[in-house]
Order: structure tokens, then C-alpha cells, then sequence
């Protein structure tokens, strides 16, 4: 990281102290903090706030404390000087100066403007009247929880996402709220007309009113020149203390306007958010992007990470537009929406509508992709839907279970119940003991946006991430519309941006061979990175240079370095390989001898059709291996990211139904893909007939013997989450079988992220993208070559290895009395 | 075997312990986790996780810091405290490096 001192550092000005901006600046401070001496000026007298959480506040249920993101502190510690309750006038392009209000002149050499928009406010006589606002800012929900206070009759013009927000707020403070609406179908932008109706029936339900299709023609002033009614085109009056204009945003884009800066509707930028002028760039509700306006969060917080990528001299990102998602946040009323809900043009739509159950679910599909969703009633699988749309997964093969969410596609345990109904005191994280009110408060008091930030302060999914759903439902629930589940550009960790397709490319294609190289060339933020990026790098080395890269063991895992797994007291477990759940007297008796030579607390049958001893101390581990690998048995792996077992049932050998010689085509796989590295634990079934004793079809690859050949079928999991496989072949020799399984295997070796099992791969993958690669026979044929070539470095049994090379380092350092 | 008394102990010789890795040294006291850290010294600290007793020694070490091999707790070396969100504290020790050589001052244990 480059040091400057204060007198050297380029001076960044930028304008509006809201969220867009804000964010821009915190994410430059974690790429470069030294880089900037920066100045923000807002023209509220507030410090950065949740703008979203306005309508909760409204709603009573936050206070105006609670939704401050930045608080003075914070701009502090950062060294950042916040003028604030000032605003700026013109920027002076020339000088590179920005003028205030007050008469002063702000220096600049990089200038961000994020001004935001306003309320659009109707062009009609009587909009300047007293009580008449719109709904963006703390001062508007101030004007109305006073209004409230004192009158009774409001009207909102505006049945968009934003004026039922205030109408409901306003309801909830006691007042009588007609809502005036131009179109025939409330929120038409982001719902069809099915979901509008529900909701305007609700809503109704619950005492507001509607009156539409309506447009406003007038307001009318009472003596004081207080607003008393709104007039509409057909003549009807209705009375009025206070009107909310909420009929879309105005992009601020004046200041740019005026200093020549192009503009469209917003202020135009490019893919790097940059203005027509090199040194200003844009941010926020008042940038056009491709022709888009944003009025939600969640891309302006994606343009905020390219824009800081570039201004920390990054410069890799770009920015390509977002889909969005929208989510009312009206307490009791589920209701969600994503992409292009309305299908047309021969998209094909999934429907399901319940009237008296209030339920109503529409998915648009295009070329077997999600492409739009609007969710009424029950939201819980927005999210999920709304992932499956960005990272335009091929939804072909669960396209008959789409529609009843992704709990229908096997889960163990969570899923079920509709979080948004859970009490706080439900437990969300088993792992770590964290219940939903301690998330939604953390969200909310510490202003978390994204899953990892929620992970890093409450721990919740942190360990087996089998909540994660379920967090990022909180989420969803807790922030509407701006929660945008998985970014499609996750970094590997924190102490990169990168994804792990970039590292991976930027290792094959810039020939990096070590963890070191890696690093330095992709300019890692700390200095030898965490425990969640060095095994990661280390597998894609691994994986990139056979025979080549050397194994770095202090970024493995301890169960890869001591090869047993660690147990609670620190004690491991050894579990020797059983070719295709097949042993011998012999084994058996080895296995015994060193049982009680090295006094193993417990000896017990695994899951996996092999024994595993517990207890073993680690200075004894090398001296029991020595003894197992001397009655010809190795390392089952059992604690790798690596090839775990392959379970095998009789087959023809034994079996009135086998079909084929399941067990010894086990083994033959077995002794094929042992020892192999992989980006997740990786298992194996054959199973003589489709009576599937061997669960082929829950692993993730699997052989099903039947009389004509084998099928084979890729995918599967019986963990956390239940994934059945998906056939993918049939073939007829076991050559065959080999060969689509060595091909398999090193495609998902290549192309999976660390830590990601078969069946989550082929999910994000689609099973078509993995189909055509197999089943093109050169491609298939490279592969299984590939893997065969990798697995000549990897076949050398662990045990023995460590036994003669590394005995000394299972031992105490020294031993102080 | 060494005696313990107030003064420096030699533990190893430097070249046993590479950088990025720790090593236990057992105490009749218990074990202490000796680590060599990503900015080239070398810190001592219990071997038992504040969270449940993990073996701390066992952890990928990067930086000043070790991950708990058990539950992916991050314990500062040179504090001996966990990182947020968790909450927890291990005794540190003294340790010096003389001429090739680690040496640990264990003080009242
Ligand atoms: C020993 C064994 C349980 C038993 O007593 O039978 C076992 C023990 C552990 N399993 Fe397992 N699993 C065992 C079979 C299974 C099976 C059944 C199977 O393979 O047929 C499954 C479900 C099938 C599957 O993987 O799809 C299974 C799904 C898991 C999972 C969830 C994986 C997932 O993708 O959802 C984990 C957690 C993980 O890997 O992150 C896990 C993790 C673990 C760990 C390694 C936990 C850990 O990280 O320390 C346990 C280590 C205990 C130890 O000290 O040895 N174990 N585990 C089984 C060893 C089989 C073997 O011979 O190697
Ligand atoms: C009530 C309400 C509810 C919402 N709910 C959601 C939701 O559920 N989900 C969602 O994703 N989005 C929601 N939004 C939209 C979201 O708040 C905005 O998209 C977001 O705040 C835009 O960020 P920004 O930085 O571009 O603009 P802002 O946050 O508006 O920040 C711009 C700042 O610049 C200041 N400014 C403007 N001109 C000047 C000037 N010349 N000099 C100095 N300062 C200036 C403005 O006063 C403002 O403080 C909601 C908005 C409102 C009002
Ligand atoms: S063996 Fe598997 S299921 Fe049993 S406690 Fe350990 S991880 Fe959980
Ligand atoms: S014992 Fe260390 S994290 Fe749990």
C-alpha cells in the first residue's frame, strides 16, 4: 500500500452525503485509505442514514438514532471533513472547484457527485400550498409525524412502493389516507396486475382507501394557505390536511447540467461511472447508466464497488447494469418482486394463485432461465429466486418444483417455516446458538447490508452455512428491496475483491505457482492472507500445476496436515481406506492390534463402509500409520477435502438381483481417483441394481448397474442439504464408466470454488454446461487425461510420507517441567 | 527435559519452527502454543482456545493471528485476545530469539 503524507494526497470532493456516496467512500478506504484527503458535503444537517428505513421510522417501528449508518465518529476516525446543512451550488471545472452555499470554495482533484433525486412534484396549482411535501428525507417524516398529530385526513398521491410505505406509516399514526393513483393497478412497476389486486385488497382490508384510475388536478388551499383538499380531473374533492406526493424521483442532476456536464434524465456515465469530464465521476440515483435510472440500493451500492475499484487505481471492475428486486416493506404484507415479472414475448409463465390463502406466485422463464418473479404472501424464496435470476441458472431440470420453493428440492431441517413469522427467540444458526432477534437487531443497529457483514458480527451461518437462506431471508425481511442476496461478484475473501474464477484465471494465465506469487500479483490486502483464501489458493495451485507446485501445508486445514480428524479434545481419528468397503481378516486384525497398542478410546463402523478408530494422540499418529501401512493398508482420506469412499453393495457376485460386479468396479474407481485433490470432499456409489443399495444416487457420482450397462448419475448429496443426482449417461463398459468418471471429476476439480460440493457446482453450473462437456468425446477424453496425469503426483500414500518425513513435527517442541 | 524457572528458557532452535506455523510446548502446567507469525517474530500463547479449548497450536496462523482449528475462532498473538465478534483472552508469554535460538520466559506459571 502506497503511504502519502497529508500534502500529497489527491484531494476527493463528493458531493451528497447520502447512501450511494457514502458507501463509494468507505469501500475506497478499504481498498487505499491512505490515498485521499476527502471532503463530503451534504446539504442535510445529518450525518449518512439508512434512507430506506424512513418508512419504519414513519411506521414507529425504528427511531431516526437507529437508522444513522455513519455516525460523526466515524467520518472522524477516518479523517474525512463532513461539511454538513450546506450545500453546494456549482462546481467550477476549470479551477476544479466546488461552491457553497455559504460562498466557499472546495478544492478538488477527483470529484464524486451523489446528489441523489428528489420527489417528483405534480405540476398542478396548489403544489407550493403548506402540507404538501413529498417522502425522501428525516425532515419529511418529521413534517408528517407532526401533521399527524394535529389533523386527520391525508391524502398520498402515488400508489407506487414509496406511497404506500408513507400511507401505511401514516395510517399507523392515526390518520384517514386515501391513496390517489394513476394507473388502474398499484405498484405497476414492479407488479402484475394479479399481485396489485391482492394488495390493493389488503390493503383496503386494513382501512385504507384507493381512488383509481384518478388524476389530480388541483390542489385546494384553505385561508391560512394550508393545503384543505385535492381536487381530481372528474370534479371530486377529497379533503386533505396533508399530501404526500410520492410519483416517482427527479434525478438531482442539475449542478452537473450546469457545469456542461452531459445528461440525459440522470447524469450519463460510463461502465466506471466516470462523467463526460475525466476527473468527475457519478454515483447514485442521479447517474444514468445503459439508459437506466436506479431508485433502489442495491445496484448503487454495485456501482459504488466499481466506482472505489477505480478510484483506488484498481481499475479492473466494471460496471454492466443490475437486476433489481423490490420488496414492500409494510409490516404483515409479504410481497416481492424481481426482474421482468411481467413475461410477454413468449416467455413462458408458472403460476400459482390461492385467493382465499392470500398466496399468489409468478415466475417468468425464458430459454430455461428465471427471468422474472413476483411473490405475493409468501416470500420466503425471494431470495433464492431472485439468485437463480442474476446468475441465470438453467432451470430446465427443477423446473416441475420451481414454483414451491427451493425447500421442495430436499432440505434437512430448515426451510419450512416463513422466517418473516418466526419469533425472535427461534434459533436461525444451530452452530452457533444465534436466534433471529439477535440478527434483526444487528442489522439494524449496526447498519449490516450484506451476508458476510451479518456473519462477521453475529456469526450466524458462519460455521456450516447450513442457515444461510434463512439469513439472507432475514436480511431480505429486515431491508426490502435493498438486500441483494449473493453479489453475482462474491470475493474470494475479504482480503481480495477477486472472485475465485478471476484468481483461478489469473493463475493459469500469468503462470503464478505460489501462494506468495499469487498475492503479490493481485495485490492481496493483507499480508499472508486468512484461514479461508490460503487453502483455497493452495487447491487452485494445486490443481493448476500437477507435479509442479509444491504443497504448501501451512495453508492446509490441520485435519490436511495431520491427516486424521481432530476431535473436541484435540485427540484425532484414523480411518484406514477399505477398497470399495471390502476388507479381510488380516485388515481386521491390524486394525485391532493397533487399537489397542495405541489405545484408541472407541472403534466404530462410519457412514462411509470403513472402520475408524478415535482418541489416537498426534505423536502417536505416525507410529500407527507405520503399522497399518505395514499390513498394506493407507490413508482413507477421510478427513480431506479429497476422494472419501466409494461405496459399493454385493452385486452379481453374491446377489440373487445384481446385475453387474458392482464391488469390483468400486474398487476399480476407488483405485482410480484416490489420493486426488479436490475443491470439496468428494464421494462415490455403485450399486448392482436399481434397488440402489449402495445410495449411488445420493453421491456425488454414482453408478447404477443395470442389465444392459451403467448408469451414471452426478450430483448428488446427502448432507446438510439432500440433492439427488442427475443422470447424466448411460454407458456399457466399465472402461466407460472410468473414463466419464475421471472426466467428471476433473472438470468439477477445475471449474467448482474451493469448498463447493458437486451438487451446489452443477447447480450454479446448470447440468446442460456440464452434459455438453462430457458428453463431447474429445473434450470428455482431455479431460480424463488430465485428471489420470494429476493423479501420478497425487497417488503417494499420505501416511507413509508424513510417517517418514514429518515424524518429528507431531511431536511437542519441548517439554518444559 | 529443561527446568523452569523465572528466567528465559531455550525452547528450539529457530529453523524448527517456519514461519507461518506453530508448535506446542508442553508445561507441567499445560501447554503453550509457540508460533512463528507472518511478521517474522514469535509469540507464545495458551494452547486452549477461549471458545472451547481448542488446540490453538493446530490453527492456520496468518499475520499476527491464529484460527481456532475447532470452531474458526481468530485469536490475536500478540494480545492473546479473540477477535470480534467473540469475545475471549488467552495468556500470553514472553519470547525472545538469541542467536538461532527461541526462548520463552514463563514466568509465575
Ligand atoms: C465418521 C463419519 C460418521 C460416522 O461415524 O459414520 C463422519 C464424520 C464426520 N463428518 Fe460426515 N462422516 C461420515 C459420513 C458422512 C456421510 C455418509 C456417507 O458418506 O455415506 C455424510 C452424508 C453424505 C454426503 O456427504 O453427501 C456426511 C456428511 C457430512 C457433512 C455435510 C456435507 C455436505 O455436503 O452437506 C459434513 C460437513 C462438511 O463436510 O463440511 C461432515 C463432516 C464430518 C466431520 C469430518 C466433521 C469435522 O469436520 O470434524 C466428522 C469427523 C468425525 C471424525 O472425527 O472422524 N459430514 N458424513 C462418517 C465417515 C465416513 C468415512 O468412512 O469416511
Ligand atoms: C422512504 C423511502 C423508502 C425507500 N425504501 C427503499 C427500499 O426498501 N429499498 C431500496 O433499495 N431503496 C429504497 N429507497 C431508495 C433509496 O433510499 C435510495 O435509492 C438511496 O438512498 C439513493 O442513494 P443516493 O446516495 O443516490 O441518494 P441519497 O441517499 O438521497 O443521497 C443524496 C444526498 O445528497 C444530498 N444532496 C443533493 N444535492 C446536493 C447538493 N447540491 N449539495 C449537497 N448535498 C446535496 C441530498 O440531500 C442527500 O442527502 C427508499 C427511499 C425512500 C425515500
Ligand atoms: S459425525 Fe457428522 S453428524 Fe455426527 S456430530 Fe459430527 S459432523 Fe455431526
Ligand atoms: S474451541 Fe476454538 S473456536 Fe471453538
Amino acid at each position: 500500500m502506497n503511504v502519502h503524507t497529508n500534502s500529497e494526497r489527491e484531494r476527493l470532493v463528493v458531493i451528497g452525503n447520502g447512501m450511494a456516496g457514502v458507501r463509494a467512500v468507505e469501500e475506497i478506504l478499504k481498498l487505499d485509505p491512505q490515498r485521499y484527503a476527502i471532503t463530503i458535503i451534504g446539504d442535510e444537517p445529518y450525518e449518512n442514514y439508512n434512507r430506506i428505513l424512513l418508512s419504519p421510522v414513519l411506521a414507529g417501528e425504528n427511531t431516526i438514532e437507529d437508522i444513522i449508518l455513519n455516525p460523526a465518529d466515524w467520518y472522524e476516525e477516518n479523517g474525512i471533513d463532513l461539511i454538513k446543512g450546506v450545500r453546494a451550488t456549482a462546481i467550477d471545472r476549470v479551477k476544479r472547484e466546488v461552491e457553497l452555499a455559504d460562498g466557499r470554495r472546495v478544492p478538488y482533484d477527483k470529484l464524486i457527485i451523489a446528489t441523489g433525486s428528489r420527489p417528483f412534484i405534480l405540476p398542478v396549482p396548489g403544489n407550493d400550498l403548506e402540507g404538501v411535501i413529498g417522502f425522501r428525507d428525516i425532515a419529511d417524516v418529521e413534517t408528517m409525524l407532526q401533521a399527524a398529530k394535529k389533523y386527520r385526513h391525508a391524502v398520498v398521491i402515488g400508489g407506487g412502493l414509496l406511497g404506500l410505505e408513507a400511507a401505511n406509516g401514516l395510517m399507523k399514526n392515526g390518520m384517514e389516507v386515501t391513496v390517489v393513483h394513476l394507473m388502474d393497478t398499484l405498484m405497476e412497476r414492479q407488479l402484475d396486475r394479479e399481485a396489485g389486486e391482492m394488495l390493493r385488497r389488503s390493503l383496503e382490508s386494513r382501512g385504507m382507501k384507493f381512488v383509481m384510475p384518478a388524476k389530480t388536478s388541483e390542489i385546494l388551499g384553505d385561508e391560512n394557505g394550508r393545503v384543505r383538499a385535492v381536487k381530481l380531473e372528474d370534479g371530486t374533492e377529497i379533503p386533505a390536511e396533508l399530501v404526500v406526493m410520492t410519483a416517482g424521483i427527479v434525478p438531482n442532476k442539475e449542478i452537473a447540467e450546469e457545469a456542461g456536464l452531459y445528461c440525459e434524465r440522470g447524469i450519463v456515465v460510463n461502465d466506471y461511472l466516470m462523467t463526460y469530464d475525466p476527473r468527475i465521476f457519478a454515483v447514485g440515483e442521479c447517474v444514468q447508466h445503459r439508459g437506466v435510472c436506479y431508485g433502489l440500493v442495491a445496484p448503487l451500492y454495485e456501482q459504488a464497488r466499481v466506482l472505489a475499484n477505480h478510484l483506488a487505481g484498481r481499475g479492473w471492475m466494471t460496471y454492466e447494469g443490475s437486476v433489481t428486486s423490490t420488496k414492500l416493506k409494510v409490516t404483515g404484507i409479504d410481497l416481492f418482486s424481481a426482474g421482468n415479472f411481467l413475461g410477454g414475448n413468449g416467455a413462458d409463465e408458472l403460476i400459482m394463485k390461492d385467493e382465499k390463502g392470500g398466496v399468489y406466485k409468478k415466475l417468468v422463464i425464458e430459454n430455461d432461465k428465471l427471468t422474472g418473479a413476483v411473490l405475493y404472501g409468501d416470500t420466503v424464496d425471494g431470495a433464492w429466486y431472485f439468485q437463480l435470476i442474476r446468475e441465470g441458472t438453467d432451470v430446465s431440470e427443477i423446473r416441475n418444483k420451481l414454483l414451491f420453493g427451493q425447500a421442495h428440492l430436499g432440505d434437512s431441517g430448515h426451510g419450512e417455516d416463513s422466517v418473516a413469522n418466526l419469533p425472535d427467540d427461534a434459533e436461525i444458526c444451530g452452530c452457533n446458538g444465534v436466534c433471529k432477534g439477535e440478527i434483526v437487531t444487528a442489522i439494524k443497529e449496526q447498519g449490516l447490508f450484506t451476508l458476510d457483514e451479518v456473519r462477521k458480527v453475529t456469526k450466524a451461518s458462519a460455521s456450516c452455512g447450513s442457515c444461510t437462506g434463512l439469513v439472507e431471508q432475514i436480511l431480505a425481511s429486515v431491508l426490502g428491496g435493498d438486500y441483494s442476496a449473493a453479489p453475482s461478484e462474491k470475493p474470494l475473501c475479504g482480503c481480495t475483491d477477486y472472485t475465485h474464477e478471476q484468481v483461478r484465471e489469473a493463475i493459469l494465465e500469468n503462470g503464478l505457482k505460489s501462494i506468495p506469487d499469487v498475492m503479490r500479483f493481485m495485490e492481496w490486502r493483507t499480508p499472508n492472507g486468512c484461514a479461508t483464501c490460503r487453502p483455497a489458493l493452495n487447491y487452485y495451485l494445486l490443481c493448476a500445476w500437477p507435479g509442479e507446485y509444491e504443497d504448501d501445508l501451512r495453508s492446509r486445514f490441520i485435519n490436511e496436515r495431520a491427516h486424521g480428524n481432530i476431535q473436541k479434545d484435540g485427540t484425532y481419528s484414523v480411518v484406514p481406506r477399505m477398497w470399495g468397503g471390502v476388507t479381510t481378516p488380516d485388515e481386521l486384525r491390524a486394525i485391532a492390534e493397533v487399537a489397542e497398542k495405541y489405545g484408541a478410546k472407541e472403534v466404530k463402523v462410519t457412514g462411509g463402509q470403513r472402520i475408524d478408530l478415535f482418541g489416537i494422540r498426534k505423536e502417536d499418529l505416525p507410529k500407527i500409520w507405520r503399522d497399518l501401512n505395514k499390513a498394506g493398508m493407507v490413508s482413507g482420506h477421510a478427513y480431506g477435502k479429497a476422494l472419501r469412499t466409494v461405496k459399493t453393495c454385493v452385486g452379481s457376485q453374491w446377489c440373487r438381483f445384481g446385475t453387474q460386479d458392482s464391488t469390483g468396479l468400486g474398487i476399480k474407481l476407488e483405485k482410480l481417483t484416490w489420493g486426488s485433490w479436490m475443491p470439496h470432499k468428494f464421494k462415490l456409489g455403485v450399486s448392482g441394481c436399481p434397488r440402489n443399495c449402495a445410495e449411488a444416487t445420493i453421491k456425488d457420482f454414482g453408478v447404477v448397474c443395470v442389465d444392459s450397462g451403467y448408469e451414471l448419475h452426478v450430483g448428488g448429496n446427502g448432507g446438510i442439504k439432500v440433492r439427488v443426482t442427475d443422470l447424466i449417461a448411460k454407458v456399457e463398459t466399465e472402461e466407460e464408466v472410468l473414463e466419464w468418471a475421471a472426466a467428471f471429476i476433473q472438470l468439477y476439480r477445475e471449474t467448482a470454488h474451493y469448498l463447493e460440493r458437486t451438487a451446489p457446482w452443477i447447480e450454479r453450473k446448470g447440468l446442460a454446461w456440464v452434459k455438453e462437456r462430457l458428453e463431447d468425446e474429445k473434450n470428455r477424453k482431455a479431460l480424463a487425461e488430465r485428471f489420470r496425469f494429476s493423479q501420478q503426483f497425487a497417488q503417494v500414500d499420505p501416511w507413509a510420507e508424513m510417517a517418514e518425513k514429518h515424524e518429528d513435527e507431531f511431536k511437542p517442541l519441548a517439554e518444559l517441567v | 527435559m529443561t527446568t523452569v524457572t523465572d528466567e528465559w528458557v531455550k525452547v528450539a532452535e529457530v529453523n524448527k519452527v517456519p514461519p507461518l506455523t506453530g508448535r506446542v510446548v508442553r508445561t507441567k502446567h499445560g501447554d503453550i502454543a509457540l508460533f512463528h507469525a507472518g511478521d517474522g517474530n514469535f509469540y507464545a500463547i495458551d494452547n486452549k482456545c477461549p471458545h472451547k479449548g481448542g488446540p490453538l497450536s493446530e490453527g492456520i496462523v496468518h499475520d499476527c493471528h491464529v484460527t481456532c482449528p475447532l470452531h474458526n475462532w481468530v485469536l490475536n498473538l500478540k494480545t492473546g485476545e479473540a477477535e470480534a465478534p467473540d469475545e475471549g483472552k488467552v495468556a500470553t508469554y514472553e519470547v525472545k530469539v538469541e542467536d538461532g535460538a527461541v526462548y520463552l520466559k514463563l514466568g509465575g506459571v
